[in-house]
């Protein structure tokens, strides 16, 4: 099977958007869900959330950032390419439902999944109070749309290039230190790191907080356990027992550890892509 | 047969068995009794006329063999290879009484080997009978379900969640076992009959079985035994830790053993330890040598003759070298640095009294803990239904353990929607799951003709 690629840009350096033709996929995704895709035959399955669909159209956007030879491929695909492989939806939708005032903070290239879900609350009749972050505004992506998609949005940058000078998390804490909001859900979703920090920082505050995980995956269908995390105790296969959970019950350290299992082939994948795409006669592109 | 030398063939992943020359099987083939009742057809779990090919064989007819053996079995050149025969057709060979069985398996393999050599040409299709059948699952038991049904006639499509069909066939079973080469061209017999077969759909997920259910008029799921155990003890989720279904599909499926050439990589480990007794484990244990492990060691809390593997393989696993720690169990994974495996805390067993399946229960030994170095644990201790079939299948009956429930005829509770193979037994074997779909063939047919 291939599945063409009707649009592709760079959003931000090293963030791309892609819009793939994949109208089965579409029909069926929710918000939250994810797809695996591979590229070519020697490629890896890597997965990527549904940051957008549309069933008309019979497409699918995925947003990624570059991070080592996959998606740096993928990168450099343009309009008309084909892939592989396309799979999904896989995993769990978002739980979404009318709660009441709901918190959606992404940090980074968490914005991507962040983005289909401030729609699918705010339809569900919430109101969405939507955070994003990013290290500098030059990095920020989705900024338009996720004010379009909130009833409030905040913007932080490390650096204070943009909007509040600091983390999101400083937004979050102050939205739940303050007596104007009853928060009902915070969604956090951005590197491990963050979202453990945001675990800690709401933890007093005893709000409902929902994470999703991104561990190394391969079949997405609960078949390998490669992807397993542990929530509560007990070993969950993220790809189909979440992809979200509970941040409090999220054991992060066991998380980031096993995301650098492959540090060293990862690297060296890189090196061999980079030393290959330099050549005159680049069978990459 | 003729085999790879075991001291070459550990280090690469081409195949073991080389198979029979055209010399060698006529002069197997010409040890056949013929008998009037043949006993090893009773074996055989989708009725192949055993003396029937072994006859053409004998007067050089390989077309003929293979024509006859293909009546019952679409996929010979598998079966030829990952059958156990020696507790099948063979064991009940009469030659086997006095002297060595007739090599049932090796000869079954040697038509289809010849036949796709020699390129004969494919039987003919009924004519189109305008019913459409949906097949969940491309192992042995969906392909089979899909082969038979085409031939007469039928619209069949097979849903598929991987990038590839095949089943275990693909991602469990190794290259050096079963050549993926083989699987395909068996695969591209089914296409040829006119079987649509979409990968990358997951059912439960892209499309549900009650949405199936409307859109064709009869549906087959043999989604197989795909979800891993774990042991449940301590240091399970380390970095080292792989079950047999993760290392096994980065080796076969994603082809990690030609790592960097293929993007997916793997930890080969310096000193390996694999729990289990059955083919997986001896795939995985063989698997990890050939990745170039110093040492290979599996650990089975049963005796030598419990060892549920093939026989076969299980002596192809000790001359190359892998270490067999029998009557030993493992309780605890050692952490070592940043979260990775450092040993293994095995304990020994002895058998004790048989228990419901006949078997001698195996009962740990107080006190004889010790310790195996390892920086990889490998975990095929078995595998369950995969649940992911299960969402959108309401009416679906299921059994305590995650199978589904058929009836004789391999009917589930649902009406027209059969199953079979790995998802309704648990984990089985190639051959029986190929039995389970000609089947509910049958069946499916029946069903499509009274409807
Ligand atoms: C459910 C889920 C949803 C995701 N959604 C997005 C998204 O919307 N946008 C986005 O940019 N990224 C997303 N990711 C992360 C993305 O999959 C990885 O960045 C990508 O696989 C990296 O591949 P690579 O070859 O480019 O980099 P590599 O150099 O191979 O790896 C870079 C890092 O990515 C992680 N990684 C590597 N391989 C995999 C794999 N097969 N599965 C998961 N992680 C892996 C590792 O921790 C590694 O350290 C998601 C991950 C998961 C599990
Ligand atoms: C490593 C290993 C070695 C083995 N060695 C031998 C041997 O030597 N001899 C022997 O006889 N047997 C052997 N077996 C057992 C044998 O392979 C199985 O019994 C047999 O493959 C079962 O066939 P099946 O068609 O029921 O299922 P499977 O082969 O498991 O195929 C099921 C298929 O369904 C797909 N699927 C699952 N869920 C879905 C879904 N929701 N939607 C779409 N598709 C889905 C899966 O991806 C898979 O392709 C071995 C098994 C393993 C794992
Ligand atoms: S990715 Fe294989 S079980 Fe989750």
């Amino acid at each position: 099977m291939s599945y063409k690629i009707l649009e592709k840009r760079e959003m931000v350096p090293n963030v791309h958007l892609i819009k793939v033709d994949a109208p089965d996929v579409a029909k069926a995704a929710r918000a939250g869900q994810f797809i695996i895709l591979r590229i070519d035959e020697e490629g890896e399955r890597i997965p990527l959330t549904i940051a957008d669909y549309d069933v008309e159209e019979g497409s699918v956007t995925i947003i990624f950032q570059e991070m080592g030879k996959t998606t740096k491929q993928l990168g450099t695909l343009s309009c008309s390419d084909d892939l592989q492989d396309f799979v999904g939806p896989l995993g769990h939708p978002a739980d979404v439902r009318n709660l009441g005032t709901v918190v959606l903070v992404g940090g980074g290239i968490g914005i991507a999944p962040i983005h289909p879900q401030a729609k699918a609350y705010r339809e569900a009749g919430n109101r969405v109070i939507s955070i994003i972050g990013a290290r500098n505004e030059g990095l920020l992506i989705l900024e338009d749309e996720m004010r379009a998609r909130s009833d409030e949005l905040y913007v932080a940058t490390d650096d204070g290039s943009k909007g509040h000078h600091g983390f999101v998390t400083d937004i979050v804490k102050e939205i739940l230190d303050g007596d104007e909001e009853e928060v009902a859900r915070i969604v956090v979703i951005g590197p491990p790191i963050m979202m453990r920090v945001a675990a800690g920082v709401i933890a007093p505050y005893d709000v409902e907080t929902i994470v999703s995980l991104n561990p190394i995956m391969i079949d997405g269908t609960g078949m390998c356990g490669g992807c397993r995390v542990s929530v509560g105790g007990k070993t969950k296969f993220a790809c189909v027992d979440g992809p979200e959970f509970n941040a409090k019950d999220v054991d992060f350290d066991l998380l980031m550890s096993r995301l650098s299992l492959y540090r060293d082939e990862e690297g060296q994948a890189l090196e061999n892509y980079n030393k290959c795409c330099s050549g005159s006669d680049c069978k990459c592109q | 047969m003729p085999v790879q030398d075991p001291q070459e063939r550990n280090s690469n992943f081409n195949e073991v068995a080389l198979g029979y020359t055209e010399e060698q099987a006529v002069l197997e083939a010409g040890r056949c009794l013929e008998c009037k009742n043949p006993k090893c057809m009773e074996g055989c779990p989708v009725n192949i006329d055993i003396p029937g090919f072994i006859s053409k064989i004998k007067v050089r007819d390989f077309d003929g063999a293979i024509a006859k053996i293909k009546e019952t079995n679409a996929l010979p050149a598998i079966c030829g290879r990952v059958c156990p025969q020696e507790e099948q057709c063979e064991i009940l060979c009469i030659l086997g009484k006095k002297s060595e069985p007739i090599a049932i398996g090796r000869l079954e393999r040697f038509c289809a080997d010849h036949e796709r050599e020699t390129n004969v040409e494919k039987r003919p299709v009924a004519e189109p009978s305008g019913k459409t059948v949906a097949v969940v699952g491309a192992g042995p038991a969906g392909l089979t379900v899909a082969a038979d049904l085409a031939r007469v006639g039928h619209s069949v499509t097979i849903f598929e969640s991987l990038h590839e069909a095949g089943g275990v066939l693909i991602y469990g079973i190794p290259e050096f076992r079963l050549p993926k080469s083989i699987v395909k061209e068996e695969i591209d017999f089914i296409t040829k009959l006119g079987v649509d077969v979409k990968v990358n759909y997951v059912i439960g997920r892209i499309k549900t079985l009650n949405e199936l259910r409307d859109e064709f008029d009869a549906i087959f799921i043999g989604t197989g035994a795909g979800l891993p155990k774990f042991m449940g003890i301590e240091g399970e989720n380390l970095n080292g830790v792989y079950s047999a279904n993760e290392f096994l599909t980065r080796v076969n499926l994603m082809k990690a053993y030609r790592f960097p050439e293929y993007d997916t990589p793997i930890k080969p480990g310096k000193r390996v330890v694999v729990v289990g007794g059955g083919n997986v484990a001896m795939d995985a244990a063989r698997c990890a040598q050939r990745l170039g492990a110093d040492e290979v060691t599996i650990v089975y809390r049963r005796g030598d003759e419990e060892l549920p593997a093939r026989r076969e393989e299980i002596e192809h696993a000790k001359e190359e070298g892998i270490v067999f720690r029998l009557l030993n169990n493992p309780v605890r994974i050692v952490e070592g640095e940043n979260m990775t495996v450092a040993g293994v805390e095995c304990i020994k067993m002895e058998l004790g009294e048989p228990d419901g399946s006949g078997r001698r229960r195996p009962v740990p030994i107080e006190g004889s803990e010790h310790l195996i170095d390892a920086d990889i644990f490998i975990v095929a201790i078995g595998t369950s239904p995969n649940p992911i079939i299960f969402t959108g299948s309401e009416g679906l009956e299921r059994s305590e353990w995650g199978t589904i429930v058929v009836n004789e005829d391999g009917m589930t509770s649902i009406e027209g929607v059969c199953a079979g193979g790995d998802v309704v037994t648990g984990a089985a074997t190639v051959i029986s799951a190929m039995g389970a779909g000609k089947l509910a063939a049958e069946t499916i047919n029946t069903y499509l003709m009274d409807n």
